[in-house]
């Protein structure tokens, strides 16, 4: 057994595979089917001030090797996550990491003051890299003083360990890694999803309602690994990687990269198993290749 | 409320790898999956579905893909899916053989609610609308029992053996008029309902699987004329456990998942065009 704990920024991970923001929702579905506690963390769907009803249907469709999807970040509320998802999840003993997405900068203030008073969330990530919004989202990740705005505000109203999410759709990730860790960013979680379409030939429709959407799954793995991969050389904050990931070896391609930890998104959809088989291959790995602990493998590249 | 059989969740759902015991086209494009399942085999609601996954050591086709389930055999422990080729993952799932397993998810969403009011019980379905209803049927006890088949043309015309045996009158439409009456099936819908005597229509109770535009179709005839009608929904899917929000539909009640709140639905709840 190799020690696969991790400390990211204070937050102390018994494992470093987390489950992607909006593939988990709170927990309670996954429940049923996988145990919670063996998770390194559970990163919750984004919350927002009020209750959103997300986008008009259709929302999701697959592409090769991934999916679309513009959900329009449908949940609760801040209130009601506070009130009935949190306890929830608290019961697993498993860090909760609360995900927040604001419209304006006032509303991340909020929500990183609020959640902050919450003694079962761990950490925050915060969501500035959502394709599916009019307000918000992409919109602040996409330019260096959005970022800034964002982060610094979210960083003035919380003591908490800071996790930005980074946006794919971007002429230049480190410019925007740099910034949010200017701004007092802890950690860099990336990517997001990357922004595509798909249409249907046969009545001209967009298979989405929006008509853009973000992509997700195995197709986007490439594109992931190498924005960690250069966050990673530019910046010295620990990366959180996330995009595509199915299996131990795909994680472990992230860690190689430059990743303290991984996320597991779409997978979850796949295979419920797949964020539990993960952290059990890479157990594996680091047995068979005679390595003692997961931190010796973070950006090792032979090159 | 009267003592309906009200179809809730109340069985937890798995994921395991299930044998297949049967696979057979029986129909040009129309295939029948039988699967064993000791747990899903005797743990399943009539309008419950599985999500299979038809391929696990490849990534394209890569989500699981939802199917209703047809029926089941409680002491064979097996589940039966009919399932129509309509796209790359159906397509690669006929190439399954007997004896080899598939990675399923289920029982999944919740069923018809049974109504014991009634008399007179109407199945509508459109096309492998038929897939959940076979199920269903076979929980029908009301002394009147019907199914309207609505199908494109006659080699689509399955399972009318199935409900004939279950005491159910079938009477088939097809588009091209190549078996039982030319038209649609909201003809025939329409005809039985424009003959009932008034005091019957209180009677009728119409369950109904199909098409978007055939259930938009019966679930206005129902709104019409005031009777209980409940509709079984199709949607894209990915979790398929009411954790991604991948598959809303809008509703009188909000936003409600097809996956976790449906597949099956109180018709007027369903705001049209979804």
């Amino acid at each position: 057994m190799a020690d696969l704990s991790m400390e990211i920024a204070g937050l102390k991970l018994k494992n470093p595979v987390m489950v992607a923001s909006g593939t988990f929702g709170h927990g309670e579905e996954y429940s049923e089917l996988i145990d919670l506690r063996k998770l390194g963390a559970i990163v919750t769907k984004s919350i927002t001030v009020s209750p959103r009803e997300g986008n008009p249907p259709p929302r999701i469709v697959e592409t090769p090797a991934g999916m679309l999807n513009s959900i329009g970040l449908e949940n609760d509320g801040l209130k009601k996550f506070i009130e009935e998802h949190l306890p929830f999840l608290a019961k697993f003993k498993t860090p909760v990491i609360a995900n927040i997405a604001g419209e304006t900068q006032k509303e991340f203030e909020e929500l990183a003051s609020t959640l902050s008073k919450e003694r079962q969330v761990k950490a925050l990530e915060v969501n500035i890299s959502c394709p599916n919004v009019e307000h918000g989202g992409m919109q602040f990740g996409c330019s260096p003083v959005g970022t800034e705005e964002v982060v610094r505000a979210v960083r003035a109203a919380t003591d908490m360990p800071l996790i930005v999410k980074l946006s794919p759709n971007v002429t230049d990730i480190t410019e925007i890694a740099k910034k949010a860790k200017d701004s007092g960013a802890d950690v860099i979680s990336l990517i997001n999803t990357v922004m595509g379409m798909a249409i249907d030939a046969e009545t001209r429709r967009p298979r989405i309602n929006r008509i853009v959407a973000g992509l997700s799954g195995p197709a986007i793995k490439p594109i992931a690994l190498r924005m960690v991969w250069q966050v990673a050389q530019s910046i010295k904050l620990p990366v959180i990687g996330i995009g595509g990931i199915m299996n131990a070896r795909d994680a472990l391609e992230f860690f190689i990269a430059g990743a303290s930890a991984v996320q597991i998104g779409t997978a979850n959809f796949v295979d419920t198993q797949a964020s539990i088989k993960t952290i059990e291959g890479i157990n594996e790995y680091l047995d068979r290749k005679g390595i003692k602990d997961i931190k010796g493998l973070i950006g090792t590249l032979n090159k | 409320m009267h003592s309906d059989l009200k179809y809730g969740k109340m069985n937890l759902m798995i994921q395991e790898k299930a044998r297949i015991v049967e696979h057979q086209q029986i129909a040009p494009n129309y295939y029948k999956l039988t699967l064993l399942s000791h747990y899903i085999s005797s743990n399943t609601l009539p309008g419950q579905f599985i999500e299979i996954r038809v391929c696990d050591f490849t990534v394209c086709p890569l989500l699981r893909r939802p199917f209703s389930i047809h029926g089941t055999n409680k002491d064979k422990k097996t589940i039966e899916i009919l399932y129509e080729v309509v796209g790359l993952g159906t397509e690669v799932l006929t190439k399954h053989q007997i004896g080899q397993e598939l990675d399923i998810l289920g029982p999944l969403g919740n069923g018809f609610t049974i109504k014991k009011k009634g008399k007179i019980a109407i199945l509508v379905s459109g096309g492998m609308g038929v897939a959940p209803l076979k199920a269903l049927a076979e929980h029908i006890k009301a002394p009147a029992r019907y199914v309207f088949m609505g199908c494109k043309k006659m080699d689509q015309v399955v399972c009318e053996k199935d409900f004939s045996k279950l005491g159910f009158e079938v009477q088939v439409a097809t588009e091209n008029g190549s078996a039982g009456k030319k038209g649609l099936v909201t003809d025939i819908l329409n005809g039985f309902i424009d003959s009932a005597q008034p005091s019957e229509l209180n009677e009728i109770n119409i369950y109904a699987c199909g098409p978007k535009a055939m259930l938009k179709a019966v679930s206005e005839i129902a709104q019409q004329k005031k009777l209980n009608c409940q509709i079984s929904m199709e949607a894209y899917m990915a979790c398929g456990i009411g954790a991604c929000k991948g598959c809303a539909v809008k509703t009188t009640k909000g936003m409600k998942m097809v996956c976790k709140d449906g597949p099956v639905f109180p018709a007027q709840e369903i705001i049209w065009p979804i």
